[in-house]
């Protein structure tokens, strides 16, 4: 009797299976790479928090007590007034420096998509992406010890000529460690990075636009104008925020190159007007007492909060395009 | 009949369109010839800069790049001293660098591999989000990122070429993530869709098919990436200090690296130098600043170039 | 097919990592062949190790002086100055990151305090070891001194007198052709002992012309600046008409001013400088072997150069190990050496200290010990 009654484990619902795939190395496997992804989020966190922590007791402390231990703290300010500035001075360099950048990167790219000879082509997107390749200590030292000089009497000249307009009011430094100069180098450094941008969304272009335009008589610059430039609008604008991103944390160069100080004003042809926030860190971050450290990692944390905006910015854009992925 | 009638009006008027068509109006082509002037002058702009800072460089640092230079370190080097090389600042750089890559690219291609191939839901979609936002962060926040970590860790007056190393990872690794994702993606599905019908398990998979095909892609991006923050100088400014003496190991003591090396020499300015003195050069730390320069572009450049050329050579043909 | 691929790649990466290994293998930590130095047997070298140190960037030069000089005398140590800045230095200091700290200024009283923990309870020592005249320097075309008051110059900094052919200037130098360029001040950006004693100076000789205190962050606000005293030199020769204040060894080429003391112009000199710290009080209220000193910037006496730079190595009396005491008895006994200051003289161009107060000086470092 009792040896008639079925083994019943069988029958009951076999307990929650993993599928054959999700074992052993496979489990591992799919961790570790879970893992992985979790662990950029955690050192991300991290950097947030880690600078929040260090930067807390400069956010909390009042001004005049910053002022006691730390030379360069104006003895009048609060923190956001003592940030302030250097906010205004990292965003006027980035800005200046995407001005110049922006038109000269579309030209590069579309004269490397579209001008020049194929082959030719190739190598001088090389050429171009070595740009990048360059340290920034080096452009620093190109830009302090070469640049400064060169471009002194063309800035002398534009004081002269274009005074008038309040951002070129004279007169100009001598020698020309300005914004100006600052930022003329940084338009050097993000070029590369805004061409090669503008240059892949260029060269995705639909052949078919650019054809049926020129069927339709267009000349080479109309059938740029109508079916490139539409096309590649986006990506020229994440291009630029993307190097507007670059310029903002620049440290090396505008530190070498600029005359510090911290005022609102446009005056890019005058030393000692404006300083960006990476730099001012640099310069007085060996020198400084702990509340001082704290300050300037309070600075840093504001810089971070403003690079992490426009890079942000710059992926809600390109998140708008189509995504062009070779896989599936 | 109709045909041979009409035929010499139609003829005219394709005539009449031809002309017109190729007879493009003298505003029109003034415009478009103006615009391939800019184009040109811009591409040439662009190139002003490239061969001004190149010239520069190698004019300047020519002189005093030689083996001595290569092979020696700054110990006991002072004033305007004909001596001195880049040999300890080179080492911190290989090394620093080279632990920033043994911390990256592990975390930065499983990273991909999990973006790619195991990727879905919140997890995935946040870690896409936060690598574009981690590309973003200024290398002197990443310094300070270190520096505070470590500070906390081991006190303050702590000094590794660890420090540096962990400062450079954090602005490698999305680097490495986002060149590995595009690698990965190239690898058409067919090829993993056709491991897995001959019972290859997953994991297998991506690292025998998926990897392999691409590892010459990921090679490139790795290589990329190290040219990038081979030249960083704001992080390691402010973590891992300065030194003269050679110091090989990582995880003691300060550290000499190049960039630091040409800007703590740029720094010092001129020598002094007294009127009696014979060996004795003013200009040194310039000269020596250049030279080390020009060592600093020539590795980028050299990263860069066998980059592409692993690419070139070894990039799988998936179109062909 | 993809496997041999793959090899490639590897092999590659192999011959990378080889050319690395290769770079690893050849190299020299001793660039200037200091044959008598390392390689002999010396009398003193039972001491090894490292030492490290940070501070003052004015004292770098010297230090790197005094740092070579040592080492080849001691070939197993290894002295690192991490030149960040006397507040950098201090700060570390005093948390106890490096064993010595170079100074432009000599430590508050707060400091002194903040020391005693980080010495163990002992005292601190501070030793004047390098002084340097600090040079009010210039570039002007065709000119290659000036006479000026400090009043004058503190005019000229505080941005009230504009061009070079101003009477306030013209009229105390005669001789000279002055141009009507517009006079750029430089001046420095950062924190420093060097702005502090220039402005000390303006402050107290200085009179009507300088309305501000004595600070190591030059007060007057925007204007030309420029980081360390090397950023100093490059923007002046950079730059036409301006002017601005170094030590006098970087001054170089420049044209430089020579000041009113009493009744005559004075032109910077080592002899000036190290005589103008010989007459100086001490400050008063300090332990026995901390020399800070007082300095007397409107002395009258035209044998003195009161802009002087005086900087300060600074130690503890007690050390947690034998070791760290023992070294940094060495390099402070050299550095006070008649030798070491004739390192530093040739070097740096500094002014070598009088032998009372080398007598005095190696008193304290003779009371370097360790916590016994």
């Amino acid at each position: 009797m009792t040896s008639t009654a079925p083994p019943t484990a069988r029958a009951t619902p076999a307990r929650r299976r993993r599928t054959p795939r999700d074992r052993g190395m496979n489990r591992a496997f799919r961790l570790v790479s879970t893992g992985s992804g979790a662990l950029i989020l955690a050192v991300l966190a991290a950097v947030a928090i880690f600078l929040v922590a260090r930067a807390w007791p400069a956010l909390t402390t009042p001004g005049a007590e910053i002022a006691q231990d730390v030379g360069w703290f104006p003895a009048d300010a609060s923190f956001l007034s003592f940030v302030g500035p250097l906010v205004f001075g990292t965003l006027l360099a980035a800005v200046l420096a995407l001005v110049m950048a922006v038109p000269l990167s579309i030209g590069i790219a579309l004269f490397i998509s579209h001008y020049a000879p194929r082959r030719l082509a190739t190598a001088l997107g090389y050429a171009v992406d070595l740009l990048a390749a360059i340290p920034s200590v080096v452009y620093g030292l190109w830009g302090a010890m070469t640049l400064v000089g060169f471009v002194g009497p063309i800035w002398e000249w534009l004081a002269s000529f274009l005074g008038w307009i309040p951002l070129f009011e004279g007169p100009a430094a001598t020698p020309a460690r300005v914004m100006l100069t600052a930022a003329v180098v940084l338009a050097v450094m993000i070029l590369p990075i805004i061409t090669a941008v503008c240059r892949e969304v260029f060269l995705q272009t639909p052949k078919l636009h650019e054809e049926a335009a020129l069927a339709l008589g267009a000349t080479r610059w109309e059938m740029i104008r109508t079916a490139v430039l539409p096309f590649a609008r986006s990506g020229i604008v994440s291009g630029a925020m993307l190097g507007l991103g670059r310029a903002l944390g620049e440290t090396m160069a505008v530190l070498m190159i600029l005359s510090p100080g911290f005022l609102y004003s446009f005056a890019i042809l005058q030393a000692g007007q404006q300083q960006t926030i990476a730099a001012n860190i640099a310069a007085q971050y060996a020198d400084a007492a702990p509340i001082g450290v704290s300050t300037l990692i309070a600075t840093g944390l504001a810089l971070f909060v403003i690079t992490m905006a426009v890079n942000m910015a710059a992926r809600a854009i390109v998140a708008r395009r189509k995504d062009f992925s070779g896989a599936n | 009949m109709t045909t041979t009638l009409t035929a010499p009006a139609e003829d005219e008027r394709t005539a009449a369109v031809r002309a017109s068509l190729r007879q493009v109006d003298r505003r029109r082509s003034r415009v478009d010839r103006i615009m391939q002037g800019l184009v040109y002058v811009a591409f040439a702009l662009a190139m002003v800069p490239l061969v001004w800072v190149s010239w520069t460089v190698v004019a300047k640092g020519i002189d005093r790049f030689d083996v001595y230079f290569l092979t020696h370190s700054m110990r006991g080097v002072f004033g305007g001293m004909d001596a001195g090389g880049i040999y300890h600042a080179i080492v911190g750089t290989v090394e620093i660098t080279l632990g920033a890559t043994i911390i990256s690219v592990p975390v930065g291609i499983m990273t991909a591999i999990y973006l790619v191939e195991y990727g879905t839901g919140h997890l995935a979609r946040w870690v896409t989000f936060f690598v574009d936002v981690m590309t973003g962060i200024p290398s002197i926040v990443a310094g300070l990122f270190a520096y505070s970590l470590f500070v906390v860790v081991f006190g303050p007056d702590v000094r590794m070429g660890l420090m540096g190393s962990v400062a450079l990872s954090v602005l490698m690794i999305p680097v490495v993530v986002r060149s590995t994702e595009e690698m990965l993606k190239l690898v058409p599905n067919e090829l993993r869709e056709a491991s897995y019908a001959l019972g290859v398990p997953k994991w297998l998979t991506i690292l025998k098919v998926v990897l392999r095909t691409s590892v010459a892609g990921i090679v490139t991006g790795v290589m990329l990436a190290v040219a990038r923050v081979i030249g960083e100088t704001a992080p390691l400014l402010v973590t891992v200090g300065v030194i003269d003496s050679i110091n090989f190991n990582l995880f003691e003591g300060r550290m000499m690296t190049l960039p630091v090396y040409v800007y703590g020499q740029y720094s010092k300015g001129f020598a002094t130098c007294s009127e009696s003195a014979i060996d004795c050069i003013r200009t040194i730390n310039f000269d020596r600043a250049w030279a080390a320069a020009l060592t600093l572009i020539l590795i980028v450049m050299l990263l860069n170039l066998v980059a592409r050329l692993i690419s070139r050579y070894f990039a799988p043909k998936l179109r062909g | 097919m993809k496997l041999s691929r793959f090899s490639r790649v590897g092999a590659a990466a192999v011959a990378t990592g080889a050319l690395a290994l290769t770079l690893t293998a050849c190299g020299s930590d001793d660039p200037v062949g200091s044959t008598g130095g390392s390689d002999a047997p010396s009398e003193a070298s039972e001491l090894s190790g490292e030492l490290n140190g940070a501070g003052s960037s004015a004292q770098e030069a010297a230090m790197d002086a005094w740092r070579a000089g040592f080492q080849s005398a001691n070939g197993d140590v290894t002295v690192n100055y991490d030149p960040v800045g006397s507040g950098g230095g201090v700060t570390q200091f005093l948390k106890g990151g490096v064993a010595f700290a170079g100074s432009d200024a000599a430590l508050s009283d707060d400091e002194v305090a903040e020391a005693k923990s980080v010495c163990l309870d002992g005292d601190v020592i501070e030793l004047p070891v390098y002084i340097s005249p600090i040079a009010v320097v210039f570039n002007l075309e065709g000119v290659d001194s000036l006479n000026l008051d400090a009043a004058t110059i503190g005019k000229i900094f505080d941005g009230k007198i504009t061009t070079w052919n101003d009477p306030a200037i013209a009229d105390q130098n005669p001789d000279v052709d002055l141009p009507d360029t517009a006079i750029t001040p430089v001046h420095r950006s950062d924190e420093s002992g060097t702005t502090k004693n220039f402005t000390d100076y303006l402050a107290k000789a200085g009179a009507d012309g300088w309305p501000y205190e004595a600070d190591k962050v030059f007060p007057v606000e925007g204007g030309q600046s420029a980081k360390g005293t090397s950023g100093i030199i490059q923007t002046v020769t950079g730059g036409q008409g301006t002017i601005s204040y170094a030590d006098s060894s970087q001054a170089g080429d420049l044209g430089t001013v020579a000041i009113k003391v009493g009744d005559e112009y004075v032109a910077h000199s080592p002899e000036g400088a190290a005589a103008i710290v010989d007459t100086s009080p001490r400050v008063e209220g300090r332990g026995e072997f901390d020399f800070a000193m007082e300095l007397d910037r409107t002395s009258t006496d035209p044998s003195t150069y009161p802009l002087v730079l005086v900087t300060y190595d600074i130690a503890c009396a007690t050390y947690e190990d034998q070791a760290t005491a023992d070294l940094v008895k060495g390099l402070f006994s050299y550095i006070v050496s008649e030798e070491g200051q004739q390192a530093a003289a040739s070097a740096a161009g500094s002014a070598p200290i009088s032998d009372t107060l080398r007598t005095n000086a190696q008193a304290g470092i003779d009371a370097i010990s360790a916590k016994s």
